[in-house]
């Protein structure tokens, strides 16, 4: 398919800009463009089928099933995308006095106070942009409170089944990182743990549920050992979807909390984003959450900018707006309900996993929560068949593929999510099409790795994507950067996530 | 509950399959010391229509710009979305697709991407551009990591004129990245060459706001001089809408650029979700935050598009990689390669040169209204800053009694200046909204 820079001619044109009708001042001629930027010319019509071929050509959860693991792909209900669009949010300036934005002031306030209370803590920030920026906020918050009693503490703890983002936020923060092992039924390994922690350790980053779809069965005794030296505990909130109203984060001994609201929340995925990433903390962590903070004053909602212990501001103004509102209206929708969510989410998850653990070998044999993890080993001893292809074989049934080669400690890892929104037909119909594809690898293994078969390219060849490094479309001239050094975009690299 | 789909009766066959006699089953690892004894203490549920109502209620007490003529500005701006940003972004498989892992899943938003940083490359001037970074604010952040890693060195220069959100958030993340952050004062409105380039001796980064945040468009080309003869990189911080007119950063020797891209292409949205664009020289490819989109083959030759340079990206290099960045704004992004497309070379040049009219245009009719150009020297695009005579928030207060919204006051962030105005004229203003705005601002003498 063509590039809409390849379908630009000179002179078309589809929007008009009214006139000023007034003198346009001269600028100074040191500050003057000399060559106008080569941005498509194209009418309306080639714009919108241009832009319509594209989302053609794009799976998105309306498409289809979308078991991405640890994504969360549920389905995005449309009256969020309805009043995401009233002219009082969408048209509401941010710099708008506070008075002219009590609206949306309440919303957020009520946002944060249903927060709150999913996570079973106190204060709640919602500025954070995505799951990651609340992860670099959380670290934040741990340097300065050490630092207001202080505490010198440099090292953070991650666990290997950790999403890559989170030892990169604890070196984004300054932190040292140490990393704790996983036992044998799939829970962090306590023993390992307490090797780990001493007085300079200043927190451990955790998901749980973890990226295994495990709930860790120790993390009482978890959270004891990093409390006893005074260390934070920090929830990576991506698998929130498992618990919400059936167990807390707080009542588990977290003092920080991130929440993805386009994952747990539905906030739509948009091709990779916009997300949100507000944060939930114990009383002692509240005064260095980012200004500014709402506060409510009786009917009054105010924006709080003295805050004096603050970390200062992690983003512009108060947070990703249009994805409050369509977190809260999702939230309103369900009520205290939403633990109906979780449950559906964690039912179809075990479904899944009862009708796959035959055809595929399952590393830790016990119930999952929201997701579980399959491995491809077997079919790649005995067939030469990766988790890449049948990946791949995947989309000739018409399924997005599920995240692979993530967590990392699973060979040949197949990370399955369905959520709560999936009907028993669909769950059905995708196992059937696993179950087809183990059959497949035996009998017919060229089927899976010339797959995919139907879709608008046949495999991509990412190895010399990195090594010629083409980022932009070259007009007349061929101006690339220079090549990979490494064996980059390895087919075995994490997929998802 | 209308967003689940299993019946009674799929539950109970499920349950039976998975070999369970109950739901709370499932649940068995949860030690119950953490288990959530009650229910959720929130608001009942409310149908569609009762949410619609609800959330109506909410807007309805916000004034937005359609209910107040409005010159606020001072970062996020009110300029034109056009129906076919809307039309597009309406699309399902756009709209709810993940990030493209799968690229033969996802070549319609893959190429979206390589469309986005093919237009922000020729805005810019410059060899690479991200999938997109949170906001105009934390791109600058990401800018100084770059440079950090880049030079080996731990301080930064902004200038004070540049965007204090953007400042504010650099000194947030300094600590973590090991820098140091020195601002260097506005003389009158725009900063000195000299002492932004004494500032720069053994900097990183040096990053300046082109306009800055007074709406004065700063001796850009000097800036980046005194910088890169320091030894550290320049990074302008820079308005979409004004690079139709103003030369492109990477033209006048700027390392990276970096800026908000709401003004192109998203909706006002009480300050989010916004998209934030960052561009760098080749020589800085590998140290770019960040999703990348580049183009290859498939098995059959044919062109298609896959993320790439991912040995940058922490889902590969964990701790070692160059950001933690992994959700990002792409469909703000996409909206905004929508609006450049709808607007094309000479419509972005054309809306440049009518705010560029109208704000003379205002310029000269609130000075014949009695209130003094704070920098009447300058050459401003978009904004422009007033000395009122009393109290900017008393005035706000006075002029939003009779429908307008004046400005935005700058002794919010600026010391010496609490009767003044930040004034922001759009394409969206017109030479009458203009004249209402001159006859609330002859009041006040």
């Amino acid at each position: 398919m063509e590039l809409i820079y390849e379908k630009s001619r000179p002179g078309r044109r589809a929007g008009r800009v009214p006139p000023a009708e007034l003198p346009v001042p001269e600028l100074p001629d040191e500050l003057r463009r000399r060559q106008p930027p080569r941005l498509p010319e194209v009418s309306e019509p080639e714009l919108v089928r241009h832009f319509t071929a594209l989302a053609d050509r794009t799976f998105g959860i309306d498409t289809g099933f979308y078991p991405l693991g640890s994504c969360t792909m549920k389905h995005n209900p449309r009256v969020n995308e309805r009043v995401v669009e009233l002219p009082g949010f969408r048209d509401l300036h941010p710099h708008q006095e506070e008075e002219g934005a009590q609206g949306a002031l309440e919303l957020m306030w009520n946002l944060q106070e249903i927060l709150a209370e999913i996570a079973g803590l106190p204060a709640v920030t919602l500025q954070p942009a995505a799951g990651s920026q609340g992860e670099l906020t959380g670290l934040m918050l741990m340097r300065a409170y050490f630092a207001d009693r202080g505490e010198e503490r440099d090292t953070v703890i991650t666990a290997d089944t950790a999403h890559g983002t989170n030892p990169a936020s604890v070196t984004m923060a300054g932190y040292k990182l140490a990393k704790v092992e996983t036992d044998a039924r799939g829970d962090v390994d306590v023993d390992h743990l307490r090797t780990l922690v001493d007085d300079r350790t200043a927190g451990l980053m955790l998901t749980n549920p973890s990226t295994l779809g495990l709930f860790d069965e120790n993390i009482e005794e978890v959270a004891r050992v990093f409390h006893d030296t005074g260390a934070l505990l920090y929830y990576d909130g991506a698998n929130l979807n498992a618990v919400c109203g059936i167990s807390r984060p707080g009542d588990m001994g977290f003092d920080i909390v991130h929440f993805n609201l386009h994952k747990t929340f539905s906030q739509p995925h948009g091709g990779g984003g916009p997300g949100g990433g507000p944060l939930a903390v114990r009383d002692r962590l509240a005064p260095f959450l980012p200004a500014p903070a709402i506060t409510r004053d009786g009917d009054r909602f105010r924006l709080e900018f003295d805050k004096p212990k603050s970390i200062g501001r992690v983003r512009g103004f108060y947070g990703p707006f249009g994805v409050f509102v369509r977190s809260y209206a999702f939230m309103r929708a369900y009520g205290p309900e939403l633990k109906e969510m979780s449950d559906a989410a964690v039912l179809n998850a075990n479904y899944l996993l009862a009708r796959l653990r035959d055809a595929y070998e399952l590393p830790f044999d016990r119930l999952c929560m929201h997701e579980f993890v399959l491995s491809a080993r077997r079919l790649k001893r005995e067939y030469g068949i990766t988790a890449l292809d049948v990946a791949k074989r995947l989309m000739d049934y018409g399924f997005h593929p599920p995240t692979i080669y993530f967590p990392l400690v699973v060979p040949e890892a197949l990370m399955i999510e369905p959520t709560e929104t999936e009907t028993k037909e669909t769950l059905d119909a995708f196992a059937d099409a696993m179950n087809a594809i183990a059959r497949e690898a035996a009998e017919e293994p060229e089927l899976l790795k010339e797959a995919p078969h139907d879709r608008p390219v046949q495999r991509l060849d990412e190895v010399k994507a990195a090594k010629q490094a083409v980022v932009k479309y070259a007009f007349d001239e061929h101006d690339d950067v220079p090549a990979e050094p490494a064996a980059a975009g390895a087919a075995d690299a994490p997929k998802g996530v | 509950m209308g967003y689940l789909s299993l019946t009674p009766a799929d539950r109970e066959e499920m349950l039976a399959t998975i070999g369970v006699a109950s739901l709370e089953d499932l649940f068995a690892d949860i030690p119950t010391g953490v288990r959530f004894g009650r229910a959720l203490d929130v608001p009942p549920a409310l149908t569609e229509q009762e949410l619609v109502e609800h959330l109506s209620e909410l807007a309805a007490r916000n004034v937005h710009t359609g209910a107040e003529l409005s010159f606020l500005g001072a970062g996020i701006y009110d300029h034109y979305v056009p129906a076919v940003v809307d039309a597009v972004l309406s699309r399902g498989e756009l709209l709810t697709a993940y990030t493209p892992y799968q690229p033969e899943m996802s070549q319609g938003v893959l190429q979206a991407i390589f469309e986005y940083q093919t237009a922000i490359c020729e805005l810019t001037g410059l060899d690479v551009s991200n999938a997109s970074g949170y906001d105009g604010t934390t791109v600058a952040a990401d800018a100084c990591y770059v440079a950090k890693h880049a030079t080996g060195k731990s301080k930064v220069v902004v200038a004070e004129a540049l965007n204090p959100q953007v400042r504010q958030v650099v000194k947030t993340y300094a600590p973590g990245f090991g820098l140091e952050v020195v601002e260097v004062p506005h003389r009158a409105g725009v900063t000195d060459a000299n002492e932004f380039g004494e500032a720069a001796q053994d900097a990183a980064c040096a990053i300046f706001g082109q306009p800055n945040f007074f709406g004065c468009l700063e001796r850009a080309p000097e800036l980046v001089e005194a910088a890169e003869d320091a030894g550290a990189l320049a990074v302008a911080h820079v308005d979409p809408m004004s690079l139709g007119l103003l030369e492109a950063p990477g033209r006048y020797g700027c390392a990276l650029a970096a800026g908000e891209g709401q003004p192109a292409g998203n909706y006002l949205s009480y300050g989010g979700p916004h998209y934030g664009f960052l561009a760098a020289r080749t020589d800085l490819v590998r140290r770019m935050p960040g999703r990348i989109v580049g183009e290859t083959t498939d098995t059959a030759g044919d062109r298609g598009y896959v993320l790439t340079l991912q040995t940058r990206e922490q889902h590969i290099r964990r701790e070692k990689a160059t950001s933690n960045i992994t959700t990002n704004q792409t469909l703000l992004a996409l909206a905004g390669l929508i609006y450049l497309s709808w607007l094309g070379p000479q419509g972005l040049r054309e809306v440049g040169e009518t705010c560029l009219a109208l704000g003379e245009y205002a310029k000269q009719a609130l000075t014949d209204a009695g209130v003094e150009l704070l920098f009447p020297g300058e050459a401003t695009f978009k904004e422009f800053a007033i000395r009122v005579g009393r109290p900017a928030r008393e005035a706000i207060r006075a002029a939003r009694e009779q429908g307008v919204h004046p400005g935005y006051a700058l002794g919010r962030d600026y010391q010496g200046m609490d009767d003044v105005l930040l004034v922001c004229v759009t394409e969206k203003r017109t030479k009458a909204d203009v004249d209402r705005l001159a006859e609330v601002v002859a009041q006040w003498n």
